[in-house]
């Protein structure tokens, strides 16, 4: 029978190829998918992989969608790196964007003198959101060691519902005709676009520049070390003198701005108002990115592509196909689950054994 | 009087579905696995069973329905966790994200999707009583299950042979392994055993308590029995204890709501997740009391001969 045998060390090829090999996977249970509900399985990797990079029209979608895919999945490498389980991005997101959006609203004939200055004071507002809906989280874990995990998640739940009320309620456009969304923000708050004619924003330039901050912060800072050792070998970094309370507060105040920011993005980007639809499922994708990224700033880069390419995808099989668009969810999730398995290869190798040579009771 | 009769009943049957998820993730948890995949776990099954009670019309199909699509999900997560080593907090996230994913894919077909005349439910005799009998004998058979299955629990975890080796597994698997205990059987069985309760909560959800099928409906349930098996200090009467208090916090709001209270309904639904995380920081204070009756194993990886 087969059976797994531990490497003596982790094998570097096999970190890099198992995202493949996930992919791979992920790509073969789509084709019997596809061909178990009578579509035609080509057709439907078309879809997928080739439409959304057909034209420049369909690359600046995938831009956009990217953007807060790269930027969250950046600080969620800190946090996980530093083994801090942060994974209620989507709520931190979701608050970074109702601050970016209350600075959007501010805005008037008195801060015209600031012209398109303001977009720097709405994502501003979007980083603080986000940090301090994070911080909650590293406030709780500190003084009370209440779990990371739960607390952040039920801030999602928090977050979405305080939108909710906002944009029923106080927020409301008083001339929306009823709709459950605020006014359409002033041009000045919106983010320049790249190229005119297309969606495709700077968000991504700025999503580009942080991957190299991130790559500096992770592999050439003090700090940044100090926090993956936390990760890595707790007992080692409080022998070294590392403090595991600020690489819990480190992990999640930058984390929470990255998700922040992505929502101050999108609020000041493609959103330009804010609707009860503000919570995109960005911030969960963003922890499958995270690790098919291998944790690591330029893998991210391939993986947020990837993942939007998913999005992208499910909107066209919906249209295109008739499928419903939450297939995108499915693939992401499959996609995390294979990633997982296939990880097992990097500490361990399969061999090959005969049964008479197991040792009872294994 | 009545309305108070009302709530209870209605505290009851909410508290039923954290309790039965609460009790899954329990003996999970006691086997030194934790599984953070409940949530998707329960979508699935919720949206398993209220496609089997649309085509069948039988409500315990429904459940089995559910109970089958759970340990299904749990299985794929045991195979990984225990055999492949995986991280267990990354793969039951795996599962919940996959969970929320597939439940949709498959159920939107369902979104319109209509139960039969739904039953109603009385103890012969004892449903007539004034007060006590609207507010306690008149529940889904379900109900009393939940409350017979957390007696079941602590027999079987404290005075039952089999039990004493599953916490021992939780305990220290290098001993029970040493013993000769097959663990990683045993532990893929605690996880099933967790996965078809979840998934029965998760049927009895969407066929008995809400009845309907939509999108996410779950709604954070798996999460809060999650943390139940924490406030509970992994015990099976304060899980149900624990869950009919969640429970009460749920009705709390609707009857708020019902009451017409000057409070937007947003701020209301936060509830449950607010107390979830009160409760949550006044557990976890005393760090010690958590440690001494956590399963020593709990999410450790173990290898056998690794």
């Amino acid at each position: 029978m087969l059976k797994l045998e531990a490497r003596p060390q982790p094998s570097q090829l096999m970190s890099l190829a198992s995202p493949l090999l996930a992919l791979a996977f992920t790509v073969l249970i789509g084709v019997l998918l596809f061909m178990l509900l009578g579509k035609d399985p080509v057709r439907g990797l078309q879809v997928f992989f080739v439409e959304p990079v057909k034209n420049l029209y369909q690359i600046s979608e995938l831009s956009i969608k990217a953007t807060p895919l790269i930027l969250i999945a950046l600080g969620l490498a800190v946090c996980f790196r530093a083994n801090v389980w942060n994974i209620g991005a989507e709520g931190q997101f979701v608050v970074g964007a109702l601050c970016a959006g209350w600075v959007a609203m501010q805005t008037g004939p008195g801060t015209a003198w600031l012209g398109k200055g303001i977009v720097f004071f709405v994502l501003l507002a979007g980083v603080a959101g986000g940090m301090l809906w994070a911080a909650i989280v590293a406030l709780l874990r500190d003084k009370a060691n209440a779990n990371e995990i739960l607390v952040s998640l039920m801030l999602v739940y928090v977050a979405e519902m305080l939108l909710s009320y906002l944009v029923y309620g106080p927020w409301k456009d008083p001339k929306g005709y009823n709709f459950p969304q605020t006014i359409t923000f002033l041009a000045d708050t919106r983010i320049p676009r790249l190229v005119p004619n297309l969606r495709a924003h700077i968000g991504i330039v700025i999503a580009a520049v942080a991957v190299g901050l991130f790559w500096l912060f992770l592999f050439r800072t003090y700090r940044g070390f100090a926090l993956q050792v936390g990760g890595l070998a707790p007992a080692a970094a409080r022998y070294a003198g590392f403090s595991s309370r600020s690489a819990l507060w480190s992990a999640l105040l930058i984390s929470g701005g990255m998700a922040g920011l992505a929502g101050g993005l999108e609020v000041a980007g493609p959103l330009g108002q804010l609707t009860p639809y503000v919570p995109a499922g960005y911030g969960f994708a963003a922890i499958i990115v995270a690790y098919v990224g291998r944790l690591h700033p330029v893998g991210i880069i391939f993986s947020g592509l990837l993942m939007s390419m998913f999005y992208i995808g499910g909107e066209l099989a919906q249209s295109r196909m008739g499928l419903p668009k939450s297939l995108t969810g499915v693939f992401q999730g499959l996609l995390l689950f294979t990633l997982l398995a296939c990880d097992t290869l990097i500490h361990y190798r399969i061999r090959w054994q005969s049964r008479a040579a197991l040792p009872k009771g294994a | 009087v009545d309305s108070v009769a009302l709530l209870i009943a209605a505290t009851l049957n909410a508290g039923t579905v954290l309790a039965i998820a609460g009790l899954g993730l329990l003996i999970n948890e006691r086997a030194g696995i934790i599984n953070l995949g409940a949530e998707g776990m329960m979508l699935v099954a919720a949206i398993a069973g209220f496609a089997t009670a649309v085509h069948s019309g039988s409500d315990w199909a429904a459940f089995a329905a559910g109970m089958g699509a759970g340990a299904l999900m749990a299985a794929a997560f045991g195979l990984l966790v225990i055999w492949l080593n995986t991280n267990q907090v990354a793969t039951g996230l795996a599962l919940s994200l996959f969970g929320a994913g597939f439940s949709a894919f498959v159920g939107i077909g369902y979104v319109q999707g209509k139960l039969g005349e739904r039953p109603s439910f009385s103890v012969p005799l004892l449903a007539d009583v004034p007060f006590i009998g609207p507010a306690l004998f008149r529940q889904h058979p379900m109900v009393y299950i939940a409350v017979a299955l957390t007696a079941a629990t602590a027999w079987f975890l404290y005075r039952s042979r089999a039990g004493l080796v599953l916490r021992a597994v939780g305990e220290s698997p290098e001993s029970a392994h040493a013993l000769g205990y097959p663990v990683r059987r045993i532990r893929l069985a605690a996880v099933m055993t967790g996965g078809a309760l979840c998934g029965l909560a998760g049927a009895y959800l969407s066929v008995v308590y809400t009845p309907l099928w939509v999108e996410g409906m779950v709604a954070g349930k798996g999460w809060i029995a999650l943390a139940l098996t924490t406030f509970a200090t992994w015990r099976p009467a304060r899980v149900l204890l624990g869950a009919y208090v969640f429970g009460g916090v749920t009705m709390l709001q609707f009857h708020l709501q019902g009451q017409g209270v000057e409070v937007p309904s947003q701020f209301l639904s936060m509830l449950p997740y607010l107390a979830t995380i009160v409760v949550l920081v006044l557990i976890s204070r005393n760090a010690a009391w958590i440690k001494v009756n956590m399963p020593a194993s709990l999410g450790k990886p173990f290898f056998p001969g690794g």
